[in-house]
């Protein structure tokens, strides 16, 4: 017999093209690089410098997402970018794309979005592969299977030209969650539990799988939410294995095998679940049963409440720094807070069935009238699915701005901002200082939470709202 | 990337824990297509008032913060995304080293491939350095090691661990790349079975 592995081990040791030394690292392949235009123009300008080509142009794929613009085009087809610079970046990764031959998803794209929604949508996400972005939320990926994890621009090069990286093996953890999550507890809250647990650096120096029935209750969009947020527990990784979830959201994907061959690809995917017997460096079990809807307070992802609970008091200079940021005191409600700016989307929360989800509630309602809300779908498939659905309508009835895709307001470098000293509840990924624009304060919920917050104008949960008539 | 061997200069401290990159260098930073003059907007939310002025009374304002290539920071340094960008901030401004007791993932390895070296030590050790703002240490890469001379006159030495393959590089200034391209045959072994 040999040794059981667990997923992360049969991942790694299927991509290992050289093994570790005690003094070098391994070199492992790379299956699919994902480029965006904010981490790739050093990487591309590595190729010119050494007069070499993209080696696997086909296992690379781009999009725009993080400088674009989410309000549409003037009449004269001019896109409203935030800054000149901004459209230069667009520009380079548009002639870099050309020039080395690499698939980009451009503004005439029926599929660019941001690159994490987008990858999963087409297909090109698949179990069992190893996926590099220069971006820290490619663990997103890891809810197929796979070891995906984000990069630096150095080592975007590398793979560009070589379709390799350097690593040494990381340390692997379980989390295991067992039971069910209570009705009305979403993946957002489940990952806001675990940071929670584990600090934001708590999984530093490790790769995660996420198991325990909680988990494979998660549909395909809910378990990319988990592992998304991976990387503000500190590690760079965070995977689930694939099964019938996993199996049937990929059927019939643009660049899935089809057919026979599916099934073929299908039934060496589900071989991928970590063995029985496979040993983790740390494992750690938690209970759904026991989790509620969680909303940041402070300035790391870690710093959060369950929906209720008053903002814990300072227990370290950190903290306090935290909440004198936040304009918070320790012991507050939460829901004295007025709410300025709600915003629904990014690679954490910006899919469709996020989507349905704000729009269940702001069905018949109203935000609050001093509350700004943009809704920016995760990628163009996304807002078309929604609006054929008439969510786009739901949320301008309900005062919402429905714009067009891109990372928007979650990082705020494409002008979607909010002001200083303002309140954000946002479905995005990180409340650190400024975030979300110079002296912004971001409150981190799920779509649930942050819909029901704009309709009542301050911190909410869904049993704040008032029922409404059947049939309104 | 330039090689580092060993380093004697002041420490600048920054106390706040868990720092993350959009501290080091703002998204809205990010645009440029190059690293170059990225240093001029470290920290730039923490440093520059609202027309883009530096606050006199901010730590890396003062006179002494472009001549002190050793940061000392709180623990959890350089959390969040994996901007290289931040490494190249920090390398712009004038920073050779920096040290503290828990440094992020992808901060270090980026930080590791530009030329910056990124240096953990034990907590009592990093706590006694937190105090240390303004004093002159020593940071070896040959010898792995920190020496410091507390308040008190005692001598220390501490050792330090870092991956082998990042010290090799970092020493001699080698680009990593040139590993990559010694691996050739076994990559194309690689893809030829894939």
């Amino acid at each position: 017999m040999s040794e059981p592995e667990s997923l992360f081990d049969k991942l790694w040791n299927s991509h290992l093209v050289q093994e570790q030394s005690e003094s070098t690292p391994a070199v492992i392949y790379i299956d699919l690089h994902l480029v965006h235009e904010v981490t790739s123009p050093q990487g591309f300008d590595l190729l010119r410098e050494k007069g070499i080509g993209v080696r696997r142009p086909e296992l690379t794929l781009a999009t725009l997402d993080h400088s674009t613009p989410t309000l549409p085009a003037n009449s004269d087809g001019e896109r409203p970018y935030y800054t000149k610079q901004a459209k230069r970046q667009v520009q380079t990764l548009r002639d870099n794309c050309q020039e080395f031959g690499i698939e980009l998803h451009d503004w005439d794209s029926p599929y660019r979005g941001i690159v994490h929604v987008m990858g999963p949508e087409l297909g090109a996400t698949q179990p069992g592969m190893t996926i590099v972005c220069g971006d820290s939320h490619t663990s997103t990926h890891g809810a197929f299977g796979s070891l995906a994890f984000g990069i630096g621009t150095t080592e975007v090069g590398h793979v560009l030209a070589r379709q390799c990286l350097l690593q040494n093996k990381p340390k692997s953890m379980r989390i295991n969650v067992d039971g069910m999550l209570p009705d009305g507890v979403t993946a957002k809250d489940l990952a806001l539990n675990i940071i929670r647990y584990l600090g934001m650096n708590g999984g530093t120096g490790f790769v995660i799988e996420y198991a325990g029935e909680a988990v494979r209750s998660l549909d395909m969009e809910g378990r990319m939410t988990l592992c998304n947020l991976t990387i503000e527990a500190g590690a760079r990784a965070g995977m689930i294995a694939p099964d019938e979830t996993t199996i049937n959201y990929l059927r019939g994907k643009a660049r899935v095998p089809q057919g026979e061959a599916f099934d073929q690809a299908a039934a060496k995917w589900l071989q991928l679940a970590s063995d029985p017997d496979a040993v983790f460096d740390s494992e750690i079990k938690l209970e759904a049963p026991a989790m509620r809807p969680a909303i940041t307070y402070g300035t790391d992802p870690g710093m959060s409440v369950d929906i209720g609970e008053p903002v814990p008091p300072a227990d370290s200079v950190s903290h306090k720094k935290a909440l004198q940021y936040m304009g918070f005191q320790g012991g507050q409600q939460m829901s004295e807070r007025i709410v300025d700016v709600v915003f629904i989307g990014s690679c954490t929360n910006g899919r469709l069935s996020d989507l349905r989800a704000a729009a269940n509630v702001l069905r018949g309602r109203n935000i609050a009238g001093h509350v700004r809300m943009l809704v920016v779908p995760g990628s163009e498939s996304v807002r078309r699915q929604a609006e054929s659905e008439g969510l786009h309508d739901t949320f301008s009835a309900a005062g919402a701005e429905w714009r067009l895709p891109g990372c928007s307001m979650c990082l705020a470098m494409n002008g979607d901002l909010v002001g200083p000293g303002e309140t954000a509840v946002s479905t995005s990924n990180r409340n650190f200082e400024g975030r979300q624009g110079k002296g912004s304060r971001t409150l981190l919920a799920s779509p649930e939470t942050a819909a029901a917050s704009a309709v009542m104008g301050y911190v909410a949960k869904l049993s704040d709202l008032e029922p409404m008539e059947i049939n309104r | 990337m330039k090689a580092f061997t060993k380093l004697t200069g002041p420490v600048l401290v920054l106390e706040q824990e868990n720092i993350d990159t959009d501290q080091i260098i703002p998204a809205r930073f990010l645009t440029a297509t190059d690293f170059d003059g990225i240093g001029d907007h470290l920290f730039a939310d923490w440093r520059l008032d609202s027309s883009g002025e530096p606050k006199p009374e901010h730590v890396l304002n003062e006179p002494r913060a472009s001549h002190s290539p050793i940061l000392v920071a709180g623990h959890n340094f350089g959390c969040g995304s994996s901007r290289e960008h931040a490494p190249h901030a920090l390398l712009g401004f004038g920073f050779r080293v920096v040290i503290s007791s828990q440094i992020a993932d992808i901060f270090r390895s980026n930080s590791q491939n530009v030329g910056l070296l990124p240096v953990v030590l034990e907590a009592d050790q990093h706590a006694t350095l937190m105090q240390m703002d303004g004093e002159e240490i020593t940071v070896d890469l040959e010898q792995c090691k920190v020496d410091v001379r507390t308040a008190d006159g005692a001598e220390h030495s501490w050792p330090f661990t870092i991956d082998p393959f990042a010290r090799h590089c970092l020493l001699r200034g080698l680009d990593r790349f040139e590993f990559l391209n010694q691996a050739e045959d076994a990559i194309v072994s690689y893809e030829e079975n894939r």
